[in-house]
């Protein structure tokens, strides 16, 4: 039972992050029907970003305090917010009436230009290093229990934020309009949408939420390279087609899903090895009944 | 003449709607006959039925005395239904002569060892599938542009090109869904012509889904109303001229 | 007088790729061994763009069934090579390229069955799950030696052998794509659904064009294994197969002369690239970045779309 339980408790914080990291990728798909590849490596960027502010911050603000990390995690996201509009509008803006195929193989450009140069020995270089600890790490116990206050953050900042992303989506102006833009972008070019502007935004939303997910991976990581964001990006991109792609609630379900999923397999002795391929060979059999993802509407082609 | 296709009240319905209630049409070898009705009455839905896109809800569908349900479309192509589409569908990378061909092939692919070998029965079923492919092709006056991308067609022959397609499977029953949307008077008038002959020249049942009045009145002999899904009315164009039930549901409204 | 044409090609393409492997000792290692990389390179490009080109369906699973070939291929030398006689080793060699080919057709088989249900993406990342359950497969396994994989592989693959196998394979797509078969992939490619209603069966198509490509793959992997002489489960993972769907894509999607052109060039261009190492692959991925921007359409427009 406390195995359980704690397995609960570590698999809902890790499908946290995976959620947060789906959501950009079904943003990004609802407005412009394509996976950015390139996503995972923003989150990558996320934890650079919070590596090289820290020492900068820390000084000014107090080593592990709130404020610090606080203000680590909103200016790493501000830089990958700036940074993913960027890559929208050098790489994929120029695209945008042409194949669907075509764009896809430029993120995957976007996304090996990004990692290689990350690599590189000028820029971060390919060596794994320490992440800088933000917040002071205190495990709760509970009897057999052991709850580290990292979980709880990242649990607690998750709900947080996806009720600010439903709000967003749902309550404000531009909500509305990158709605009509998935609905139907010429139509709502029409109406008078600024399409370009809600494609923009709608990049820059899920930079964010991707350089936020980055910060706690690289928290639970035992350090930060640059193609930490392959591993997590590719499972909350399998989350985010678990869910639905295109869908936001959709995107959470399936991160907690497959978190919960990575904890228990990997936690039984003899599976962890196939952790991975047990979540693939769950997302084909859940595609192969329900095409269109768990929550997912299926779009009948017109004949 | 004989029944060629029989549809006993067929009902399908997507969600909470029905798209078609209670359908009963009838159709005889040889026959060409219309089905008519105001935006979303449910004739293109019923085309699909009838093609084995969708399968009914309730009711039957028998062609040939065969039912059709679970029935795939591409069998049905086989047992003799074909059609066109309402946003041409031609296969966009392919010549006119290879639209042509590759509806003609249904039955009749090769065995990979054959392709491989490229052996003497190989290149005659080749030569003859490509003799007969032209020989259809130049019936319709659409040989000399036999290699020209189907797509660089322009409008009208892109349509003909989409019926001889249809015809190149040999059907027993043609659809054809509003081949003169989008057409001006003359091209209508070449139409109506073009359908009458293949009427006359292949011997085959059409049935005919339009919007224009003039098109479907002029050729058919017979005429069936669809409106919400319903049939409204049946007869020859005459009897439904004077329908006061097709006139209130869609004559009154369109031809005012 | 179209008699034998293909043939002739297919024949002078084999002899000369022999030939050309009894004169070897006269050529550079170093450049041998990239010739190599070429061939199997080309059948790899030419097999998956039977499915992405042709069949326009989108695997980005290609390396998974490389990766069946190889190890199949590699274990059966492994196994029997050391008992039989240094005259029987070509003849053990084929009969394992063609096991590995087999097995690898099956796997096409199993993932060419989810192709009839989803498209686009949604068969982009189903593709893709397969090659990584293939992966953690061989990772995993002890009979395939697990995360270390399999090592001491006895070296049987020749210029020869790669070039000659790279000539079967573009003369099998070659023809079957000019034949009611490739009428049927291109129906399929360009309207599955006018596709179905003229009689074109579109699920023998799609499931065909799995198993050949993946039959293919399954020899490259043979070849690859019997030329590394050591095969890993990493060297399979999806950045490999992302590779063969860009020489695809640079090379003009079902154009088989293009695609081989982009395999040719893409297999040298880092070998060029060596002198600056350290920025190769950046180069490589700002290469594909341009590429896309300007010319989508691939790099090679020559070729007739469809033929050989």
């Amino acid at each position: 039972m406390d195995w359980f339980l704690q397995q609960l408790i570590n698999g809902l914080a890790l499908g946290a992050i995976y959620a947060l990291i789906a959501l950009g990728y079904t943003m990004v798909y609802g407005v412009l029907r394509f996976i950015n590849f390139a996503h995972s490596d923003v989150l990558m960027l996320g934890a650079f970003s919070a590596f090289y502010l820290t020492p900068i911050i820390v000084p000014m603000l107090g080593a592990q305090t709130v404020w610090t990390a606080l203000a680590v995690i909103l200016l790493s996201a501000a830089i990958c917010a700036v940074i993913g509009m960027t890559i929208e509008f050098l790489a994929y803006r120029p695209l945008r009436k042409r194949p669907r195929l075509t764009v896809l193989i430029t993120a995957i450009g976007v996304s090996l230009f990004l990692e290689f140069t990350g690599q590189h020995e000028k820029v971060f270089g390919a060596a794994t290093k320490p992440f800088p600890t933000l917040l002071p790490k205190r495990d709760l116990i509970f009897g057999a229990l052991h709850i580290s206050s990292n979980d709880l953050v990242v649990l607690a900042l998750t709900a947080v934020l996806l009720v600010a992303m439903w709000f967003i989506v749902q309550r404000t102006k531009i909500g509305m309009a990158m709605r009509a833009v998935s609905y139907n972008e010429q139509a709502a070019a029409l109406m008078g949408v600024n399409v370009n502007a809600v494609i923009s935004f709608t990049f820059g939303l899920g930079s964010a939420l991707a350089a936020v997910a980055g910060i706690f991976y690289a928290m639970r990581a035992p350090g930060i390279e640059p193609l930490m964001g392959v591993q997590p990006g590719l499972r909350a991109f399998i989350a985010a087609v678990l869910g639905g792609i295109g869908n936001l609630p959709g995107a959470a379900l399936g991160g907690i899903v497959l978190g919960l999923l990575e904890t228990f397999f990997g936690g039984m002795p003899g599976l962890s090895n196939y952790r991975d391929g047990i979540a693939f060979a769950l997302l084909i059999l859940i595609l192969l009944f329900r095409p269109a993802g768990l929550l997912g509407k299926l779009q009948m082609e017109k004949v | 003449m004989n029944p060629l296709l029989e549809c006993e009240k067929v009902t399908i319905k997507f969600g909470g709607v029905t798209a078609v209630s209670e359908l009963d049409l009838h159709i005889r070898e040889h026959e060409l006959v219309g089905l008519i009705g105001p935006n979303g009455a449910g004739k293109t839905t019923a085309f699909n039925l009838i093609t084995g896109v969708y399968q009914p809800t309730a009711g039957s569908i028998a062609f040939g005395g065969r039912t059709t349900a679970g029935v795939k479309p591409e069998l049905l192509s086989l047992r003799g239904i074909s059609r066109t589409f309402q946003n041409i569908r031609l296969f966009a990378s392919m010549t006119v002569f290879d639209n042509v061909r590759t509806a003609m092939q249904g039955n009749r692919a090769q065995r990979v060892r054959d392709a491989l070998l490229r052996g003497k029965s190989f290149r005659e079923t080749e030569a003859r599938v490509k003799h007969e492919a032209m020989e259809l092709l130049k019936i319709f006056g659409l040989d000399e542009a036999c290699d020209a991308p189907g797509k660089s067609l322009p409008y009208g022959d892109q349509r003909r090109l989409e019926i001889v397609r249809a015809l190149a499977t040999q059907p027993k029953l043609l659809l054809l869904d509003e081949p003169a949307a989008g057409m001006n008077p003359t091209e209508k008038q070449q139409l109506m012509e073009l359908i009458r002959f293949v009427h006359d020249k292949f011997g085959i049942a059409v049935l005919l889904v339009e919007h224009d009045m003039k098109v479907v009145m002029g050729i058919c002999q017979r005429i069936t109303v669809l409106d919400y899904g319903r049939k409204i009315a049946e007869g020859t164009p005459v009897e439904i001229r004077s329908d006061p039930k097709v006139i209130a549901a869609y004559l009154g409204k369109e031809e005012g | 007088m179209m008699r034998g044409k293909e043939q002739i090609f297919l024949l002078v393409a084999i002899v000369v790729a022999v030939a050309l492997s009894f004169a070897s000792g006269a050529f550079n290692r170093y450049y041998l061994g990239i010739a190599v990389d070429v061939g199997i390179n080309i059948i790899l490009a030419v097999s998956l763009n039977l499915i992405n080109g042709h069949t326009g369906q989108f695997s980005l699973g290609h390396a998974g069934f490389m990766a069946v070939g190889g190890y199949t291929a590699a274990k059966l030398t492994l196994l029997y090579g050391a008992l039989l006689p240094p005259a029987a080793q070509p003849f053990l060699f084929a009969a394992a390229l063609l096991a590995g080919g087999l097995v690898a057709a099956l796997a096409g088989l199993l993932v060419g069955v989810p192709s009839l249900r989803l498209r686009g993406d949604y068969l982009a990342i189903v593709t893709l799950g397969f090659g990584e359950i293939i992966r953690v497969i061989f990772q995993t396994s002890d009979f395939f030696g697990a995360a270390t994989g399999l090592t001491g592989i006895t070296k049987m693959t020749t210029f020869g052998w790669a070039w000659a196998l790279a000539a079967v394979t573009v003369y099998v797509v070659a023809c079957l794509v000019n034949s009611t078969y490739g009428r049927g992939f291109i129906a399929v490619h360009d309207d599955e659904i006018a596709a179905s209603a003229m009689g074109i069966n579109t699920v023998r198509y799609k499931v065909t064009a799995f198993v050949v490509g993946a039959f293919f793959a399954g020899i490259a992997g043979g070849l690859y294994a019997h030329h590394k002489l050591v095969l890993k489960p990493d060297g399979f993972d999806f950045v490999r197969s992302i590779e063969i769907v860009v020489m695809v894509i640079l090379g003009g999607m079902g154009r088989t002369a293009g695609v081989i052109c982009a395999a040719v060039i893409l297999t040298i261009l880092p070998e060029l690239l060596r002198g600056v190492a350290e920025y190769r692959m950046i180069i490589y991925a700002l290469l594909i970045i341009g590429l896309m921007l300007t010319r989508p359409q691939g790099l090679f427009t020559f070729g007739k779309k469809g033929g050989a």
